[in-house]
């Protein structure tokens, strides 16, 4: 086998970097190793999901909304159930359990998502009928034959315009379209020192506004399944999920089976980048398969996987650094808006790890940000490639460049003075540990012919870290902001009287409380409020404010989201 | 559910035609309309294989209904038409696609039918008499009938007519826009200018504003910069995924300039 | 719904099935003729997954009517391999790490199969071309044309 790290110009390994800290002994790392599974890709054996073949296989298709916004009044499916080739038409009312959220797995959020909603749409091809029949051209056929009577309502499509007063409900759970966090706060905190005061006192204030838009993940395999009956009252699904294990626990949930009577076949996943970690297609599927005793295959054509399939959502963020005369950033504020869409998928978790990540990689001693999930009339968004980081990144370093054209140095050089070294402490109250920010940088300099001053040329990760750097802030400054009422800690509840208790989770559930908002959340400031801040003594961040002990969803999703020590 | 009906000759596929069928080219534009469901109840193809022909009779050059962009590509004669039907799709489209189907397919499609407009070409209408151009058929489409072939002037000089396609992927995006234009000189001066644009309207369309600034003048930069200054007359271009009409009506000079750029410097 | 008896030549053996009206080839080999790897990815033309060729042509199968192919030569990227030996392509696909999660794969071998059959020395933007139609949205294309090209020069292990 040829050695692919001499023949690519692309590859250059630096081993002269952190040598000491390493162990250049390593079979695998750093030497090219053939895929394992490539003799399939390139016999075109490799057995994706819809590569099984089962006699008399139903095709199912969903009917969905033409509308962004509408209530349901009625849905007539008898011209559908007529239709040449339909076995059966599905709505709301046979799904056993009709509402979820796919973090409910991990006791995070409220079911918000109907599988087949039946009273009112949040999006534009949100399904509301699914018809299984012979051929895929029938149940398209039919699909098409399913009669929606609505009522349109009105429509928010930015994330800005969803929390304004007034502004359409997406959803009537949440307060001013906003998710809730900590069963306290509509925004995720992170506070670290006294921005506001640093800011106060900085030689330069730098503002900035960044979006980035919704991105499909476009894998050339579109997202489906297919179920069929198997032996011992089991069923069987070959799936493209991402994400198996979190898809059997969904199809158990919605369906009010125990999970032991599925059995998910998966792995070979034609793409994914994210997009296919929402468990749409298997419970449907399955439903399919258990209603009609036969293999039912649910599958997105490209149209739906552009429309319907779950993006990247659209972010914006407004950034405000506070940059003294040579260049120190010692104060970074964010307000960031994530476009959930018309439901929480996973946007909520995306916004906890964005924070763990904030200010970027940089040593800023007071850094303030407020995070908004907000729920709009588009698509509902869910993982991708750097999940929960990508959008904010792009807002980070678009700034510093930004920060560096103010004080009039190199970006590069910007990046260098700022950047995390050993020892120093991290916003988020952890020990910044094997950084190479710094290196890194020098090597882009050199690649870019960009001249360093001889300290920068100098700087590395490993000196100059910790001590002051290293240190909590004496002082940082906490507010109330943004209270809302109504909800818990453990924020894992049924909110809509669907008749059976979520099944799979081996914990008990909170006893369903009503999520009412008995104060409306205050509008966000933008541009950042002047500082409201109660200096408290203790630097305890949001995320660990949660008093409960191990139950808490706080410490259940800190720990997912890797905020453990290392 | 689409039914496929299989006829010898052309003539027996009109007669068969009617307002619940479609006629079955290549197929690429009618075979989607099949997999999303929204096609026609019939489909009508023809199996002649007369109709593959290219043949040259004096200075015609006659093109068969099922000739494809790749039999284009393969035909030394055409070569003027190359750089138009190398641009169409990628490989397989190109294997499939005729040129008598690019004169129906929809927005933002027709990137031969544009070149075959500033060509002035001729289209044999199966059951009429004579042949029809090029501006006609695509007037009123959907009235047009079956066509078994397309017959293009061939340019006495090649390095009068020019073609130019402006897309965002590469080396297989459709349209933004694309320019052909033909402009035969006679002694230096340009007599009969025809210049076409795609994608600038509900089909190929001629800029009467190009045609007008560039007829009897000799092609240099004041030309130029006269027609690519009224390019956007007798066009109507539309907003879609791939740009503005805005867009559009901006850069349409731009890209006249530089195809009649190329085009003066031979 | 009258299904239409379909004979074709695929790989080289005689097949035949019966296609369903407006049924498309992708799909009659697929569940029909039990040939998995022609992949659906678009069914609009766009994606290239669903490369055959017809008669020597690369076609995309999801826009060729099933019945249209019969007494015809369809080959497909379950063809290339002759029993435990690969074709060359395929293990420069492997060498050079031209797959990541396959699903383009089998219509980007017939590609460049077709291409290497009609030009054994192509140069790399004729490579670049060949494969124009299929996309892939993993591997990026540049090991793709790596293996390609290496094949064309002789340097892939025979
Ligand atoms: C991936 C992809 C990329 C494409 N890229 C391009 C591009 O870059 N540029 C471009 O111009 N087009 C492009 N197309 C569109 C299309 O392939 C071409 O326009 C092609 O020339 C259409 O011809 P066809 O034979 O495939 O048409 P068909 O699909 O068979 O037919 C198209 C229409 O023409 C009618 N028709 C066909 N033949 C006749 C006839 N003889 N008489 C009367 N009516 C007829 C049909 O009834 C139908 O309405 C692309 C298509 C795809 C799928
Ligand atoms: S499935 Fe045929 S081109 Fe995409
Ligand atoms: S390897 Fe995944 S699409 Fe090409």
């Amino acid at each position: 086998m040829k050695d692919m790290t001499t023949s690519g110009p692309m590859i250059e390994f630096r081993k002269d970097l952190f040598a000491d800290e390493r162990d250049d002994n390593l079979n695998e790392i750093g030497k090219p190793t053939r895929r394992q599974d490539i003799l399939g890709h390139v016999t075109g054996r490799s057995p994706f999901f819809d590569d099984h073949l089962f006699d008399g296989l139903l095709h199912l298709r969903c009917t969905r909304s033409p509308h962004h916004h509408a209530r349901i009044r009625r849905i007539d499916t008898s011209a559908a159930d007529r239709m040449p080739g339909v076995v059966r038409v599905l709505t709301g009312k046979d799904v056993p359990t009709n509402l979820n959220t796919l973090l409910s797995l991990l006791d995070f959020g409220l079911d918000d998502e109907p599988i087949l909603t039946d009273t009112k749409v949040a999006y534009m091809g949100e399904p509301v009928a699914a018809v299984i029949a012979e051929t895929e051209a029938q149940a398209r056929a039919a699909a098409a034959a399913v009669v929606v009577e609505w009522d349109v309502l009105p429509h928010v499509l930015d994330v800005e315009e969803a929390i304004k007063p007034g502004a359409p409900a997406v959803l009537d759970i949440y307060p001013n379209n906003l998710f809730v966090y900590h069963g306290k706060y509509d925004h995720q905190k992170l506070r670290f020192g006294d921005a506001d005061r640093a800011l106060a006192e900085a030689d330069h204030i730098v503002e900035g506004r960044y979006q980035m838009s919704p991105i499909e993940q476009a894998p050339i395999e579109t997202c489906g399944a297919i179920a069929a009956p198997e032996q011992n009252d089991r069923f069987v699904c070959y799936t493209s999920t991402q994400a198996l294990f979190f898809s059997l626990g969904t199809a158990a949930k919605v369906l009010n089976i125990p999970s032991s009577r599925l059995h998910f076949i998966g792995g070979t996943v034609g793409g994914g980048f994210g997009g296919k970690v929402d468990s749409i297609h298997e419970p449907l599927a399955i439903l399919g398969a258990m209603l009609t005793g036969r293999p039912v295959k649910y599958a997105w054509d490209r149209a739906e996987e552009m429309q319907v399939g779950a993006p990247r959502g659209a972010e914006r963020w407004y950034v405000t650094d506070g940059v003294m005369n040579d260049g120190r950033i010692v104060a970074r504020k964010f307000t960031g808006y994530f476009d959930a869409g018309a439901y929480t998928r996973l946007s909520s978790y995306a916004i906890i790890k964005g924070v763990g990540h904030l200010p970027g990689p940089y040593t800023i001693p007071n850094v303030s940000a407020n995070v908004y999930c907000v729920y709009t009339n588009r698509t509902p968004a869910t993982a991708m490639r750097g999940f929960g980081i990508t959008g904010v990144d792009f807002a980070i370093e678009a700034h510093m460049d930004k920060v560096a054209e103010t004080v009039g140095m190199n970006p590069i050089e910007l990046r260098i003075l700022n950047a995390y070294r050993d020892g120093d402490m991290k916003a988020h109250r952890r020990e910044a540990k094997n950084c190479a920010l710094i290196e890194c940088a020098q090597v882009v300099a050199e690649k870019a012919g960009v001249t360093l001053s001889p300290e920068l040329k100098a700087a590395t990760s490993v000196t100059g870290g910790g001590g002051a750097r290293g240190a909590l802030p004496a002082h940082t400054a906490t507010d109330e902001d943004g209270q809302v009422e109504g909800f818990q800690a453990t924020s894992y509840a049924n909110t809509s009287g669907a008749s059976s208790a979520p099944q799979p989770s081996p914990t008990t559930s909170a006893p369903a409380p009503q999520p009412i908002t008995s104060a409306p959340a205050p509008r966000p400031a933008t541009p950042p409020a002047p500082p409201t801040s109660t200096p408290t003594p203790s630097p305890t961040p949001p995320a660990a404010a949660d008093k409960k002990p191990a139950r808490s969803g706080a410490m259940r999703f800190s720990s997912l989201s890797g905020f453990r020590r290392r | 559910m689409t039914t496929l009906e299989t006829y010898p000759t052309m003539e027996d596929a009109a007669r068969a035609m009617g307002a619940d069928a479609t006629f079955l080219g290549g197929g690429t534009v009618v075979m989607r309309a099949v997999n999303e469901g929204v096609a026609t109840p019939r489909l009508i193809r023809v199996t002649d294989p007369g109709l593959a022909h290219i043949s040259t009779v004096g200075e015609i050059l006659r093109l068969g209904a099922s000739v494809t962009m790749a039999d284009v590509l393969a035909h030394r004669d055409l070569a003027f038409l190359h750089p138009v039907a190398r641009q169409i799709g990628g490989p397989q489209v190109r294997n499939m696609a005729t040129v008598a189907g690019n004169l129906f397919a929809e927005h933002p499609y027709g990137d031969f039918a544009t070149a075959l407009l500033a060509l002035g070409a001729q289209v044999t209408v199966t059951g009429q008499g004579g042949a029809r151009s090029v501006d006609e058929v695509l007037r009123d489409r959907d009235r047009a009938g079956l066509v078994s072939a397309v017959e293009i002037p061939r340019p006495r000089d090649v390095r009068s007519f020019g073609f130019r396609k402006v897309s965002r992927v590469k080396p297989k995006g459709v349209s933004v826009l694309c320019i052909a234009a033909y402009l035969p000189r006679e002694s230096g001066r340009i007599r009969g200018a025809r210049v076409a644009f795609g994608a600038m309207g509900p089909t190929p369309l001629r800029s009467s504003g190009a045609e007008r600034a560039l007829e009897g003048q000799m092609l240099d930069t004041a030309t130029a910069e006269g027609a690519a200054a009224a390019a956007t007359e007798g066009l109507s271009p539309a907003t879609d995924q791939i740009a503005t009409e805005w867009y559009r009506r901006e850069v349409a000079g731009v890209h006249l300039k530089r195809l009649l750029t190329e085009m003066e410097r031979g | 719904m009258v299904k239409k008896p379909v004979n074709l030549t695929l790989n080289d053996s005689p097949r035949a099935a019966f296609a369903d009206p407006g049924q498309n080839l992708l799909d009659f080999l697929r569940r029909e003729i039990g040939d998995l790897s022609p992949k659906f990815g678009c069914g609009q033309g766009t994606c290239g997954a669903c490369t055959v060729t017809i008669d020597g042509q690369t076609q995309l199968s999801c826009l060729v009517l099933a019945e249209t192919v019969d007494g015809k030569e369809v080959r497909t990227a379950s063809g290339l391999a002759n029993g435990a030996t690969l074709d060359p392509l395929q293990d420069a696909f492997m060498d050079h790490f031209a797959a990541q999660c396959g699903y383009c794969t089998p219509g980007m071998l017939v590609s460049a199969r077709t291409l290497l059959d009609r030009n054994p020395r192509p140069t790399r933007d004729e490579v670049i071309e060949a494969i124009s139609g299929n996309l892939c949205r993993c591997t990026g294309y540049e090991p793709i044309i790596t293996a390609i090209l290496s094949v064309a020069e002789g340097r892939a292990r025979a």
